[in-house]
């Protein structure tokens, strides 16, 4: 019996640069309450040798994330994926997604439940 | 009953996001209420994409605080205590006060205040001048956004120009006319937080994904330091310190483009060096016009006229003009001269900042302000992008002469990559900004003259048709020359966000006769009012933007309630104030503002865009060599000269510094070693978050839920050395006040500056004084003050000054 094909998000957190536009898309998507979503933007400051530091943002798929499964239905991008503005989120099958992630560093392959 | 879902196609600007807008939107109605916002994926600015503002709109539109009537004071101000009135009975009211007002002390004696790149701009104009008054103000001190800017660079260029993401075409990067800058400095800017200055900030993140390179000039490790090829990191208000040593080592190293300097700059008018001012065709022969400037041909030993007006040289051009040295010249007295040019006055200059002195002033290694300066000079193309950080300190044309003289002289200017002249769609001006008109303006001359700070301050005369709000804030006091009586405020904040020492504004307002906000929430500003009106947001409201390109529509989606648009409700007014008044509909006034791109508003909203044509005056590139730029259609800029002036003839006018240079601000360590002894720490203030455009949004919970405090950001070391942990609540004082942050420690900000963030007041506690939306707590601007404006009436102290900190007690938090 074939497996069930499996979706992910890939995301590039080398130019996600924290706009917080998946957040609330998703939100605005599903009506979630404030504090609640699909997604969570987080901060994070590596800090580097010789006082030096590293600024990133980085997109959390919650419990709640569904992929979008009825936008996707209708033919739709996820809606953070749709609205990203830095255009470092994508939406596919994870074989897909994995396979450009080895193209590029800094990229984090996500599969939520 | 429930109705099917209408999509509407329209344009976001202003209220609603807060920003300048221009992002191609899907707004999804149903029964009259915004059930969703989807980017509009065709639209070529932002092809799809949205900020969390726009996303969060559903909250906004009709979120259960929002003004619905007009509203009538019933207590004193700052009571909080108010009654609704129908629009009638608000109009009525307006104009009998307003009247009262004109007829008593004149028609200047009413103040019109506008917020950051509103769309309300024409509107605000239209009102004002049909009122009669040329008093209309951008409320911050200096005027420190933008607008500075823009006439510092008219100054000497003629026209702004911007970075390139070929905006200026509908297929964009795909557009064989463009090319990619390899290069790009982004200067004081976060731009991507919040899309100011009409550009969507993730362009630049585009462009970084295609290969540009950035430079970062930013006092923090911003997210683009973070991923420079150079992060300078200024100490803050010593830009143009930094700029004029890029310009040393490009000089030095002979970097620039000598050609543009010859055939493009004034490079080569004569300055006396007895006087150290231009020579003129006047000092030369007799009846020679003052306005022309002369040039050395060394071939024939003689000089010949450069004819200002013809943009060109009065007859033969020389044949070996002179570009660098000396001559000895007779004028028509007899009196014998000796004359250097343009250009070695300007390298002169410049030679005062070698790398070593800019590391003193700027605490940027010399070997990284040297390197920096190569690789921009060496990238072709490549293109600087400034952020408001540039307008807010009080030298700031100086400042912008030479940023400008840096793309010009690197060859970057109205090229593909590289700074692009933006001009307003199809020359479409619907209000005098620099450079323009504008089709809504005052009805004489005479009507401009009592406008304040204009005789002054003559960068406002001649580029900046405002008032000084430094001045006009001392005239509410002063009464001198005239008395200020009253003041429409329109969707802008002056207690909480664009007013330096709130506490001097909230006095001023308690003076005047008669105050009237425009907005769609209740703010601390509201609350000084005797009537406050109730706007709407882009989605309710049929409109237009021309601010550089494309020419679009803002369509109407729905509405709200008895909210009017800005347009309608000035529109009302200035047919009630002005009988001359020609519009009978504000589509007929649409109409005849978009007459110079040949569309009517109507014929604009079926094809949603229109992208100026190559040939036409806001399409790029190389215009300058085109006589794209100048009435005349002749080759050159539309300065005095028609070239790009490295030595401004304005500012020689004017008695300003004709060459750009460093001027050390009012508040630093450097300026005041006397305040730094009980204030240690730089305070700079205004990072922008994205969830918030300014002092707007604390009140829509999917944005506050972002940034839901005041933060500070401190160094972690400096936070250990005021025993102070992340999270606790903190003050930061200095000589005018204090305020409470919470403390966010970070090591993004270096060791010897706090950075607080600007807009703060809290919705959700009481309106009334003297909480006034917990807005003394925590407006930043308490510690900033007004009058400190540059010597040529624009830009401020607002990104540097100093404070200390200390750790707020149990009770205080």
């Amino acid at each position: 019996m074939a497996e069930k094909q499996r979706y992910g998000l890939l995301i590039d957190y080398e130019y996600c640069t924290g706009c917080f536009t998946c957040q609330v898309a998703c939100q605005q998507e599903y009506g979630w309450p404030a504090g609640m979503g699909g997604i969570r933007v987080n901060e994070i400051v590596q800090n580097l040798p010789k006082g030096k530091a590293y600024l990133t943002y980085f997109p959390f798929p919650t419990e709640l994330c569904i992929l979008c499964k009825p936008r996707v239905k209708k033919g739709l991008e996820p809606a953070c994926v749709k609205h990203c503005m830095a255009e470092c989120m994508t939406y596919g099958p994870i074989e897909k997604l994995a396979e450009k992630m080895a193209e590029k560093p800094r990229m984090v392959l996500w599969a939520p439940k | 009953m429930s109705s099917e879902t209408e999509i509407v196609r329209t344009t976001t600007w202003s209220a609603g996001p807060g920003c300048h807008g221009g992002c191609g939107i899907l707004a999804h109605v149903r029964d009259n209420k915004l059930v969703k916002i989807e980017g509009n994926p065709d639209h070529p600015w932002n092809r799809g994409r949205l900020c969390a503002r726009v996303l969060a709109m559903t909250q906004y539109t009709h979120h259960p605080d929002r003004l619905r009537h007009p509203l009538k004071r019933v207590g004193a101000r700052g009571e909080g205590k108010w009654e609704p009135i129908s629009w009638e009975e608000a109009f009525d009211l307006i104009e009998m006060r307003m009247k009262a007002i004109r007829d008593e002390y004149g028609p200047e004696s009413m103040l019109f205040n506008s917020g950051t790149g509103r769309d309300i701009y024409p509107w605000i104009c239209m009102l004002a001048y049909a009122y009669g008054s040329p008093n209309v103000m951008f409320g911050l001190s200096g005027s420190a956004c933008y607008g500075p800017r823009l006439a510092a660079v008219n100054t000497v260029q003629g026209d702004f120009a911007v970075f390139d993401a070929a905006q200026w075409f509908p297929d964009r990067y795909d557009d064989p006319r463009w090319r990619r800058p390899e290069c790009m400095i982004i200067w004081g800017y976060n731009i991507h937080a919040t899309c100011p200055d009409n550009l969507f900030g993730h362009w630049i993140i585009d462009l970084m994904k295609k290969g540009t390179k950035i430079i970062t000039v930013d006092p923090r490790l911003s997210w683009f330091a973070s991923r420079s090829k150079y992060h300078l990191a200024l100490r803050p208000g010593t830009d143009a310190a930094l700029a004029m040593g890029f310009l040393n080592v490009i000089i030095q190293e002979k970097l620039y483009d000598r050609k543009f300097a010859e055939t493009w700059t004034n490079a080569r008018h004569l300055i006396r060096t007895d006087t150290g001012c231009l020579l003129t065709e006047a000092e030369l022969v007799d009846g020679g016009d003052s306005a022309n400037y002369v040039v050395w041909d060394a071939a024939s030993g003689r000089p010949v006229v450069w004819d200002s007006a013809a943009a060109d040289y009065r007859g033969e051009a020389p044949e070996s003009p002179m570009f660098s040295g000396t001559c000895d010249l007779e004028l028509v007295q007899g009196e014998k001269v000796t004359c250097r040019t343009v250009w070695d006055t300007f390298c002169a200059e410049v030679e005062q900042y070698p790398p070593e002195r800019v590391e003193e002033i700027s605490g940027v290694s010399a070997e990284v302000v040297a390197e920096a300066a190569r690789y921009y000079a060496k990238s072709g193309p490549a293109a600087i992008h400034w952020g408001v950080a540039v307008d807010m300190t009080p030298a700031l044309t100086p400042l912008v002469q030479a940023l400008s003289c840096l793309w010009a002289l690197t060859g970057n200017l109205d090229v593909p990559g590289g700074n692009v002249i933006a001009r307003l769609a199809f020359d479409v001006a619907p209000y005098a900004l620099p450079g323009s008109d504008g089709a809504i303006r005052l009805k004489s001359g005479e009507q401009d003259k009592p406008r304040i700070g204009r005789d002054r301050y003559l960068p406002l005369d001649k580029f900046y048709w405002r008032c000084s709000t430094d001045l006009s804030l001392d005239q509410i006091f002063s009464e001198d020359p005239y008395p200020i009586k009253g003041m429409w405020i329109q969707t802008a904040g002056i207690m909480q966000g664009l007013g330096m020492d709130p506490k001097k504004w909230r006095s001023a307002l308690e003076k005047l006769d008669f105050v009237v906000a425009v907005d769609l929430f209740h703010t601390p500003t509201t609350q000084y009012a005797d009537v406050v009106l109730p706007a709407t947001t882009f989605l309710e409201k049929d409109s237009f933007r021309s601010w550089w390109v494309p020419l679009q529509t803002i369509n109407k989606a729905m509405n709200v309630e008895e909210c009017l648009p800005d347009m309608e409700i000035n529109f009302e007014l200035a047919r009630r104030f002005d009988p001359d008044f020609r519009f009978e509909t504000l589509h007929d006034l649409y109409d005849d503002i978009l007459k110079p791109s040949g569309l009517t508003f109507s014929e604009l909203q079926q094809k949603d865009w229109a992208y100026p044509p190559e040939g036409s005056s806001s399409c790029p590139y190389l215009r300058h060599e085109k006589g794209l730029l100048r009435p005349d259609k002749k080759p050159g800029f539309r300065t005095p000269t028609g070239r790009f002036e490295l030595y401004s003839t304005l500012r020689e006018q004017w008695g300003l510094e004709p060459v750009p240079h460093h001027e050390e601000p009012p508040f630093t360590p450097v300026s005041r070693p006397d305040l730094a002894k009980d204030y240690p720490l730089i305070l700079s203030t205004g990072r922008r978050s994205p969830a918030f455009f300014h002092s707007e949004h604390r009140n829509i919970p999917w944005l506050r839920d972002i940034d839901p405090d005041p933060v500070v950001e401190i160094h972690p070391n400096t936070a250990a050395e005021h025993g102070i942990g992340n999270g606790e609540w903190m003050w930061v004082e200095n000589w005018m006040g204090r305020a409470r942050f919470k403390a966010k420690l970070t090591p993004v900000v270096p060791q010897w500056m706090i950075m607080a963030a600007h807009g703060w007041w809290q919705p959700e506690k009481e309106a009334a004084e003297p909480s006034l939306f917990g807005m003394w707590k925590s407006n930043i601007n308490q510690l900033l003050p007004m009058g400190h404006q540059g010597k040529d009436g624009v830009g401020s102290p607002i990104k540097h000054s100093m404070c200390r900190i200390y750790k707020a007690g149990p009770e205080e938090v």
